[in-house]
């Protein structure tokens, strides 16, 4: 075949690494187009003051806004991914995930404080291959969970996800059952678990531990459901109203109890906190 | 046989047609063709074994997909006595795409509960493909309640794509009716058996299968979504579904290899759809091992048990380390 008849390759411009503000850099919201100065944003909490929307956040920022500084003690940093059926296409992809991020796996996981108060905490990083859940995604959850029970600690995990990780097959989707059974012992104890629902919490991660919690917040706009809206749209063959699997959409149909702003995030977590005995 | 042929099941039912055909011929003219007839069954039995024993995973994918295939309903109705349905989730609906009630299973009560598939396009449109809404998951948690509450050991028949991905799922809250079914299921204090008896599809199949015993048939599949979504969204290519079923690990044995099922229950030569009752029979073998097992179990460890179960599956500590350094 002729070049000039193959079909044009079109260069996917990556959007997470797109949302990465150095600072002083200027920024563009992806919802109202306000260009805002990035340091600014920053101290925003990411949330443009035009319209309102919420910036992805990476791992380290989410972790950086939630908890008191300097307390963060990370679990298990050196767990790395697992290529449990040897493809050089997935070694691939998480090389190039780690590169892009920093981050060794999807999830961080570790303890801190919030006004004082000592939590455990797991952040998926949607950055990295879409925070899909894969067996070391799952393994770090379920351990965080369980050192949460061993110390007695309450929980916070901010779900975001693309769902399963499918190049690790199974192995993927039993983490559900896995993070499941770590979570039902931790509420067998009596200790409390917030899930924050954070932009895109979908697939096997919205169908296990981000709807476990004994309280469900979800950030504003933030898309939550099982399937994702294209597969639903290419199954019912009709385009989805405005605002459907939003966050304001599952608190109207009872799936979550408060859409909370990120600037009053860490506020409503600390009162959370302390109402069930956070101990300071 | 009626209806679907599988393209490498052609042969044997071509073979099997010739001779049905030559008994009848030797009937009706009084011809003794007997040793003819049973040379072309030993060459049937052959073709079986040499297209059954090699079935690439996509193959597979077609068996466990085959209209034909005994269904969860036919496997309760052949394995137990005194079946009786029960429906509804007493929150908004009853749900076609997954059945259950109670039984005897050698003559104990039982709960059974299942996915169910239509046989034809009418069927399917009524059961959704075996494609269950939040309903169908509220209803195997209330039975599944109802099974702890009156001692009964649950069985549970996985065969669907998947939950169904539509609107009225979403704003039923499919996600949180599946994660309180696995929810439910780990913590049951009554034996829990799953057997895959066709497709387990996603989450939608984890929903019944997160109990103590996984057990799947030698030709049913089990995957985190299937080949042609994966292809699709992997590789932007659904045509390359056959290429993807080799690489997802999907295949009974497949899956055995990383225990992530407990047993791999085998199937009559030709696959299920050819011996219903032959593989019933096989299917309630291993269940009945499998339950006075566990009914050996006191049920207050069965939770705890299970705990280690799942903890041990999947630990990535068992595999190599994406690096390649």
């Amino acid at each position: 075949m002729l070049e000039i008849f193959k079909k044009q390759k079109y260069v996917t411009v990556n959007a997470a690494e797109k949302r990465e503000i150095p600072d002083g850099l200027w920024v563009k919201c992806p919802r109202c187009s306000e260009i805002s100065f990035g340091r600014d944003l920053e101290k925003n909490l990411k949330v443009c003051r035009k319209c309102g929307y919420h910036f992805r956040l990476t791992a380290a920022e989410r972790i950086r806004f939630t908890l008191d500084e300097g307390t963060f003690v990370e679990y298990d940093a050196d767990l790395k991914p697992v290529n449990p059926f040897h493809s050089a296409e997935y070694a691939d992809k998480l090389l190039a995930a780690q590169k892009s991020t920093g981050l060794p796996e999807a999830v961080v996981t570790g303890e801190g404080a919030v006004d004082g108060r000592r939590t455990v905490i797991a952040v998926m990083d949607a950055r990295f291959m879409m925070a899909s859940m894969g067996t070391v995604v799952g393994e770090k959850i379920t351990r965080a969970i369980e050192r949460a029970t061993e110390k007695k600690l309450p929980l916070i995990i901010f779900t975001a996800s693309g769902g399963a990780r499918m190049q690790e097959g199974v192995l993927s989707l039993i983490q559900m059952t896995r993070t499941c059974a770590a979570l039902s012992r931790h509420d067998g104890r009596g200790l409390l678990y917030i899930a924050v629902l954070t932009d895109p919490t979908t697939g096997g991660v919205s169908a296990s531990f981000a709807s476990l919690g004994d309280i469900t917040l979800a950030e504003p706009g933030a898309l939550i459901g099982f399937a994702g809206p294209r597969v639903i749209e290419q199954t019912i063959r009709q385009k989805l109203p405005e605002g459907f699997q939003r966050a304001e959409f599952l608190r109207q149909h009872g799936f979550v109890d408060l859409v909370v702003p990120r600037l009053q995030l860490k506020e409503t977590l600390s009162r959370l906190l302390a109402l069930h005995g956070g101990e300071e | 046989m009626s209806g679907v042929i599988l393209e490498f099941d052609r042969p044997i039912v071509e073979l099997e047609e010739k001779i049905k055909e030559l008994r009848r011929f030797a009937g009706e003219k009084g011809i003794d063709l007997d040793e003819e007839i049973a040379n072309l069954e030993k060459r049937a039995r052959e073709l079986r074994e040499n297209i059954y024993g090699h079935l690439a995973p996509w193959q597979k994918v077609l068996v466990a997909r085959h209209p034909e295939r005994p269904n969860a309903l036919e496997y309760i109705n052949m394995l137990c006595t005194d079946y009786l349905p029960l429906h509804g989730d007493r929150y908004y609906a009853d749900d076609p795409a997954v059945v259950g009630g109670i039984a005897r299973f050698e003559g104990r009560p039982v709960t059974v509960l299942g996915h169910l598939k239509g046989r034809d396009t009418r069927e399917n449109l009524a059961r959704n493909f075996g494609m269950a809404h939040p309903e169908g998951y509220r209803k195997a948690v209330r039975l599944m309640r109802q099974a702890e509450k009156f001692h009964r050991p649950v069985l549970a028949f996985v065969d669907t794509p998947g939950a169904y991905p539509g609107m009225g799922a979403e704003e039923r809250g499919i996600s949180s009716a599946i994660a309180e079914s696995i929810k439910t299921m780990l913590n049951l204090r009554v034996p829990v058996i799953s057997v895959i008896i066709g497709e387990g599809g996603s989450g939608g199949a984890l929903a019944l299968a997160s109990g103590d015993r996984l057990l799947i048939q030698e030709h049913a599949v089990f995957s985190v979504i299937s080949p042609e979504a994966y292809a699709s969204i992997l590789w932007k290519d659904a045509g390359r579904a056959r290429e993807a079923a080799a690489v997802m690990k999907i295949t009974a044995a497949e899956l055995k290899q990383f225990n992530l099922v407990d047993e791999v229950i085998p199937e009559p030569l030709g696959g299920a759809h050819r011996d219903p009752v032959e593989a019933a029979r096989l299917v309630g073998e291993a269940l009945s091992r499998h339950l006075s097992e566990l009914l050996a179990c006191p049920p207050d460890e069965l939770p705890g048990r299970r705990y280690e179960k799942f903890r041990r599956m999947g630990d990535p500590r068992i595999f190599t380390s994406a690096d390649r350094n």
